[in-house]
């Protein structure tokens, strides 16, 4: 069973994320979209919108560090009050990032435009995200130290996975719950593609701050360049 | 210099009789469709008045628009020093207006008159979102709601336009005899210096280089929605059930092909004029950080004259065809906002640099001169320049509005309106006198053969003495592929046709 989920899913839904990543964007760009509700409401919105990404985005970050450095991790963990500090702050991300989660799902159940507009890819991924950040935190709460047993077990196994030599052993002691954990985040990535969560992999923005305000396009001028207003 | 060209429409506001039949035209061609029910890219709105959506002049609201600190020009959505702060507020936007701003788009429930039992009662139709599909309780806002609403303290006394007025003033706007409002009609700006297109995070807008128009690239637009709070006139709208945001496209496969934009040819009060304008794009920063009282002649500045032969040459060099010069320099645009300087921006303080210009209404001055008047003032008399400088109140208006609050800019286009008055009623009447019909010419800067050509353009402009349009050279298009033109027929809008797959469409 562990090497089914462990050893050879990962693989299909990494597989399934690229080539539907490649289909959607080269079949129909049109829909890539972050698909923002802020226009049909925005009070509730702002209380989860914020706390949701940012607390999302930290957690993240974190965990991708954690699969370049995991020494640099365990180093720092090594004195008690540095891997306290590191272990709160991480639950409290996962809290606000879970607070964040909460008010967008109550909106989506509440506001009537918000549910109306509310696909059955919305609410998959809801519930696949709320799965994430429920078991995220109850494995931060339960089972000390995470961030210390993330750099020494799971990581290898991601690298395993990563260097094509899938090894089951890393992951199959862990409890339950941390097991619903990683699997359910290889489905979050299978679904990307799919979804609106398609938004967080584009690399636009990240352009913006180094482009120039102004941006032309001319038709005529071959080859075809991006003509600009030279000022920032 | 670096010479491009620009399409440019101006409208003649005493002519408007805010009809709109122009808004009809655009939502019939571009803007019926599914979650772009409730956009109208041309809009024409009752001044005074809230405006649509409400209250959209007022950037201490929605922050649209530019502004110069340190000698620098910025978005005046930043409000900190970088671009940062603007992707920091990408997951929620405090300034984005919402659909309660415009109107909630809604249908009625007409069946329920063909399907309601036999009854006591005469059967309704009730109004229904098409948002949501409920039924709504009340309609609270619409298309035009405001609109003829000229005197009224609920919308009118919202116009921000007012500032600058005292309380006492603004109590004499909803008196009966003094009541004035008059109709400003509204495409985007298509702006030299476009704060939307500064703002967009995905770099999906963009100002084409040939002729000026700003397009959302579609498949580009990732609905970060910043060009909604960014544009001092929120002429984005965000198509809430795409999840793209949408514009007015300047008519693009009409000017292309040398016809006129839907609104414009619609257009029953002949108000609209469209031509090219040449422009010098190394100028642009300077002009948007000019000091208010000077934009608009800093405006008029960065218009290049197209009869000037070094400029002629520039373009050329520049690579603009021949059929581009030679519409320039018969272009109504040119010849309303530079040459005879009577037509203006629509609030250049937003310091995007428009390029739509208005020709200020005399219908406000002369209701007013007629009201202090005991109703006995001839309009058309020398009596007008005594008796405009005195009208305060619509002057002040008119400038909040048209020229940054320099109210010389609306003055002079106002006597000059009245002396090219003065002057062809003399001609056709005959009872003002020729040398004091031809003083008051002169005294306003004019020669009895611009008298004569506004008169021609404004009174009875022919189809194609109003609109100007070169036709684009689309055999050097690259960015249209006229292979796919046949499959796009049909399709919803802009963007592909919706493909059904795995329970939804795409």
């Amino acid at each position: 069973m562990d090497k089914v989920l462990f050893g050879a899913m990962p693989y299909v839904l990494i597989f399934t994320a690229i080539v539907g990543a490649i289909w959607r964007y080269r079949g129909n760009k049109y829909t890539w979209s972050s698909q923002s509700s802020q226009f049909l409401e925005n009070k509730t919105l702002f209380f989860g919108s914020f706390p949701w990404h940012y607390g999302i985005i930290t957690i993240l970050l974190g965990h991708i560090f954690g699969i370049f450095f995991p020494s640099a991790i365990l180093a720092w963990n090594g004195v008690p009050v540095r891997l306290y500090i590191l272990e709160l702050t991480a639950l409290s991300f996962g809290f606000l990032a879970l607070f964040g989660l909460l008010a967008l799902i109550y909106r989506r159940l509440t506001n009537s435009r918000v549910k109306a507009l509310t696909s059955s890819w919305d609410v998959l991924i809801l519930i696949v995200l709320l799965i994430q950040v429920v078991t995220g935190v109850l494995n931060a709460t339960m089972y000390r130290w995470g961030s210390n047993w993330y750099a020494g077990a799971a990581v290898p196994w991601i690298w395993s996975i990563l260097k094509l030599n899938p090894n089951v052993d890393y992951v199959a002691s862990l409890p339950l719950i941390t097991k619903v954990h990683i699997f359910n985040a290889l489905i979050f990535i299978g679904f990307i593609p799919f979804s609106r969560l398609a938004h967080f992999v584009v690399l636009n923005p990240y352009k913006y701050l180094v482009r120039p305000y102004q941006v032309v396009r001319w038709y005529k001028r071959t080859p075809q360049t991006e003509n600009i207003v030279q000022y920032k | 210099m670096d010479i491009r060209a620009q399409l440019s429409m101006s409208f003649h506001m005493d002519k408007c009789i805010g009809c709109h039949t122009c808004s009809v035209s655009c939502k019939n061609v571009w803007t019926s469709r599914r979650g772009a029910e409730y956009m109208w890219w041309n809009n024409v709105e009752t001044k005074p008045g809230a405006g649509y959506p409400l209250t959209w002049e007022d950037q201490e609201r929605y922050r649209g628009g530019w502004e110069v600190s340190g000698g620098s020009l910025r978005l005046k959505l930043l409000k900190g020093p970088g671009k940062i702060r603007t992707l920091a507020n990408i997951f929620f936007q405090p300034n984005l207006p919402t659909v309660d701003d415009y109107y909630e788009p809604f249908t009625y429930d007409y069946q329920n008159l063909f399907n309601a039992p036999a009854g006591d009662d005469q059967p309704v139709a009730r109004p229904k979102s098409l948002i949501t599909g409920e039924f709504m309780e009340k309609i609270v806002l619409g298309p035009n709601w405001d609109d003829d609403m000229g005197g009224s303290p609920l919308y009118a006394s919202n116009d921000p336009n007012l500032k600058g007025l005292s309380e006492s003033q603004k109590e004499m706007l909803t008196k009966f005899h003094k009541l004035f409002f008059f109709y400003l009609p509204r495409i985007c700006n298509h702006c030299l210096n476009p704060a939307c297109v500064a703002s967009c995070p995905s770099g999906a807008i963009y100002k084409r280089g040939e002729d000026g128009i700003v397009l959302i690239d579609q498949d580009t637009c990732r609905a970060w929605r910043f060009c909604v709070s960014a544009c001092p006139y929120k002429k984005p709208y965000y198509n809430w059930a795409n999840g793209k945001s949408e514009k007015c496209i300047f008519c693009y496969p009409r000017t292309e092909t040398g016809q006129p934009n839907a609104c414009a040819h619609a257009c029953t009060g002949r108000i609209r004029f469209v031509g090219a304008l040449f422009y010098d794009a190394d100028r642009i920063e300077d002009v948007a950080k000019t000091p208010d009282d000077r934009l608009v002649e800093a405006m008029r500045e960065i218009v290049l004259d197209p009869n000037d032969q070094r400029v002629v040459e520039e373009a050329r060099k520049a690579g603009i065809d021949e059929n581009w010069i030679r519409a320039a320099q018969q272009s109504p645009a040119y010849n309303l906002f530079k040459k005879w300087r009577i037509a203006m921006p629509n609030h250049p303080e937003f310091r995007t640099v428009p390029m739509n210009f208005y020709i200020p209404p005399l219908s406000p001055i002369l209701h007013n001169a007629k009201a202090e008047n005991g109703g006995t003032f001839d309009p058309e008399s020398t009596e007008f320049f005594n008796e405009i400088d005195k009208m305060r109140i619509p002057i002040r208006f008119l400038a909040n509005m048209l020229s940054a609050g320099n109210e010389q800019v609306v003055l002079e286009s106002l006597k000059k309106q009245m002396a090219v008055r003065i002057y062809i009623r003399q001609k056709r009447v005959g009872d003002i006198g020729d040398s004091k019909a031809k003083s008051v010419l002169s005294s306003v800067g004019l020669t009895p053969q611009d008298a004569e050509d506004i008169y021609r353009l404004t009174s009875l402009g022919t189809f194609q003495e109003r609109f100007v349009i070169p036709e684009t050279h689309r055999e050097h298009m690259t960015t249209v592929d006229p292979r796919t033109m046949y499959e796009k027929r049909g399709s919803v809008g802009f963007g592909q046709k919706k493909k059904e797959f795995l329970g939804r469409t795409w």
